[in-house]
């Protein structure tokens, strides 16, 4: 097991690459963690919807973590997500100018859109790859919207990046402490009555995902989604994150690593997963 | 101090006088580091980031008559330093499996081994002439830690007739080598691996992963969907060199496929000296994309640095206290 230097990369000339990053930034906003590391050849190949596999320098730790890339501008990268195990409270403790092991990136990235208008949907700190979306939607020109959705205002994340880049943005809580009460396939409807939705694209919890692809499909849209599943390898070796995906009349149970992360919700055999109509 | 004592006296060596081939029952493999089946997939993966015909050989994913889609998930839980799984050998099936993924080791030039599961004897036999009739596999690993569904879910590697059984049936099929993958979940394994041999196994794989479980203690629920599952990693090594070593000192002259949590070079090390020939990456190599390359040439410098010409010098070289 070969240890790299700050700054150095491994790798073919296409495709996913170890890293040794340098971090830039480690920042806490509201409930969620902000890790920005420096990365150049991964975050130039990076793709909205792609994660990094990132190494946990603990003992007794012996997997990667997976996290959503939330942007990757000129050379550096972004992940966010919540301090609750082992391996995001080592993150959180991340000092700047410290080497941080990465593989990446990975994964099939979002299909972005010929044209029409997009409804970005983010449930918690799922919206990440979707501000990673929004940017490449609005440098291209294409109109997008959002709606954000979390159990209570203070588990809302930060859309800074998502708002530059949509039109409009619809926050939900479950609780009704901020924006709409309700989830956001509550506040699906309106804005779908108000506008011309030409297709949608959703990242967050299982439950939601499902709930926004039934959504999509009523509405007779099409929708990505960017699913997450138990994963210990991230390349595609060890057959753990697997997703039921329809394949004719069959079901496949498809890497989400690698033939994923991002599927198409008609696809998905919901009523196979422990998140579906039982 | 005993004769492969190393740390006495050390007069190095240039790295390119070291000897890492070695001769696994008849396959010549260019080093002795190669894949523990199901941690490898069929190479094409790790292919992205590096070469993999540069690995001694390469031990696929368990290969079964028909294609098998797998358990529902989670199939998946990390542990204290290691990692419980249970996947239920989800692959498709021998004819496409020899279609595509044997096509494409034969092309990228990979010594392969070709891992084989079944849940009857007749299972185990057909693919290994379906693969014996495609040609091209180096070798044949026999999974024998499946559930056997003629014999009431009990494991073949559980009982030394039911894979004395198997390994029959496979070696009247081939003439390839044959490695017998077991399990350390047994009383005597020594007994289990004795019965393959003479069953007409050329080696044996050891091991495979240990039975385990984990309960969310919130939920109450399983960790995993199966409820059981394999433990892997460094939480299993030293169990895994005991067996190692246990079988070389009843078979010395019988090759083994060490594996179970290696991870660096002083682990390929510790488990030639119990008594392998070559060593298998598992668990590790999920975090570690490149450790089979680096094994590779940490190994020769590791040698080197110490005066070791061949690295079949230091197999078995356990020095007594």
């Amino acid at each position: 097991m070969t240890v790299l230097s700050a700054g150095e990369v491994r790798g073919r000339e296409h495709g996913p690459v170890q890293a040794m990053g340098v971090v830039v930034s480690v920042e806490r906003r509201g409930a969620y963690w902000h890790l920005r590391i420096e990365a150049p050849v991964l975050a130039s190949r990076s793709e909205p919807g792609q994660f990094v596999e990132i190494k946990v320098d603990k003992r007794g730790a012996i997997l990667r973590r997976p996290f959503s890339i939330a942007t990757a501008d000129e050379g550096v990268i972004e992940v966010v997500f919540d301090a609750h195990g082992l391996g995001t409270y080592a993150l959180a403790d991340l000092e700047p100018g410290a080497t941080v092991d990465l593989v990446g990136p990975l994964g099939v990235a979002y299909t972005e859109p010929e044209g029409g208008l997009s409804l970005l949907v983010g449930g918690g700190y799922g919206v990440a790859p979707l501000g990673f979306l929004a940017g490449r939607l609005a440098a291209r020109g294409l109109a997008a919207v959002a709606i954000v959705g979390a159990a209570t205002k203070a588990r809302l994340p930060d859309t800074a990046a998502l708002e530059a880049g949509v039109a409009q943005l619809v926050v939900t809580t479950d609780d009704g402490s901020l924006g709409v009460q309700g989830l956001v396939t509550d506040a699906m409807p309106a804005v779908l009555a108000e506008r011309q939705v030409a297709q949608v694209y959703a990242c967050g919890p299982m439950p939601m995902l499902a709930a926004v692809g039934a959504a999509a499909e009523e509405a007779g849209l099409t929708a990505q989604l960017a699913v997450e599943e138990h994963m210990a390898c991230g390349v595609g070796i060890c057959w753990t994150c697997v997703i039921p995906v329809r394949d004719g009349d069959d079901v496949r149970m498809r890497r989400a690593c690698i033939d994923g992360p991002v599927f198409d919700a008609a696809a998905i055999a919901w009523e196979s997963t422990r998140w579906g109509p039982s | 101090m005993g004769e492969h004592a190393l740390g006495s006296v050390m007069t190095s060596l240039p790295h390119d006088a070291v000897e890492l081939a070695v001769d696994l029952g008849g396959v010549a493999m260019a080093n002795p580091i190669t894949t523990a089946s199901g941690c490898f997939a069929s190479g094409a993966e790790i292919d992205r980031f590096w070469d993999v015909n540069q690995l001694g050989a390469l031990v696929v994913k368990s290969i079964t008559l028909e294609p098998r889609e797998g358990l529902p998930t989670p199939r998946m839980h990390e542990t204290p330093s290691g990692m419980l799984n249970a996947i239920g050998l989800q692959n498709p099936g021998i004819d496409r499996w020899i279609a595509n993924d044997l096509a494409w080791l034969r092309e990228r030039g990979v010594t392969t081994i070709a891992s084989v599961a079944g849940k009857s004897v007749h299972d185990y036999a057909e693919v290994t002439r379906r693969l014996q009739e495609a040609g091209g596999v180096a070798a044949l690993e026999i999974n024998l830690s499946c559930p056997n569904v003629e014999h009431r879910g009990l494991v073949f590697a559980c009982s030394a007739p039911d894979s004395a059984e198997v390994m029959a049936a496979v070696r009247a099929e081939t003439d390839r080598p044959l490695f017998a993958k077991l399990t350390s979940d047994v009383t005597d394994i020594v007994a289990i691996a004795g019965a393959c041999l003479e069953a007409g196994a050329t080696g044996l794989s050891l091991i495979n992963t240990l039975l385990g479980m984990a309960i969310d203690p919130w939920t109450g629920k399983p960790r995993i969907h199966n409820t059981y599952g394999g433990l892997s990693g460094p939480a299993i090594r030293p169990v895994a060199i005991r067996n190692v070593h246990q079988v070389h000192q009843a078979f010395p002259q019988v090759p083994i496929i060490g594996m179970g949590g290696v991870r660096k070079v002083e682990d390929v090390i510790e488990f030639i000296r119990a008594g392998a020939t070559a060593v298998a990456i598992g668990t590790a190599g999920f975090a570690e994309p490149f450790l089979g390359r680096d094994l590779i040439e940490e190994l020769r410098g590791w040698l080197a640095d110490r005066g070791v010409r061949k690295v079949s010098e230091l197999r078995g070289a356990v020095e007594p206290w």
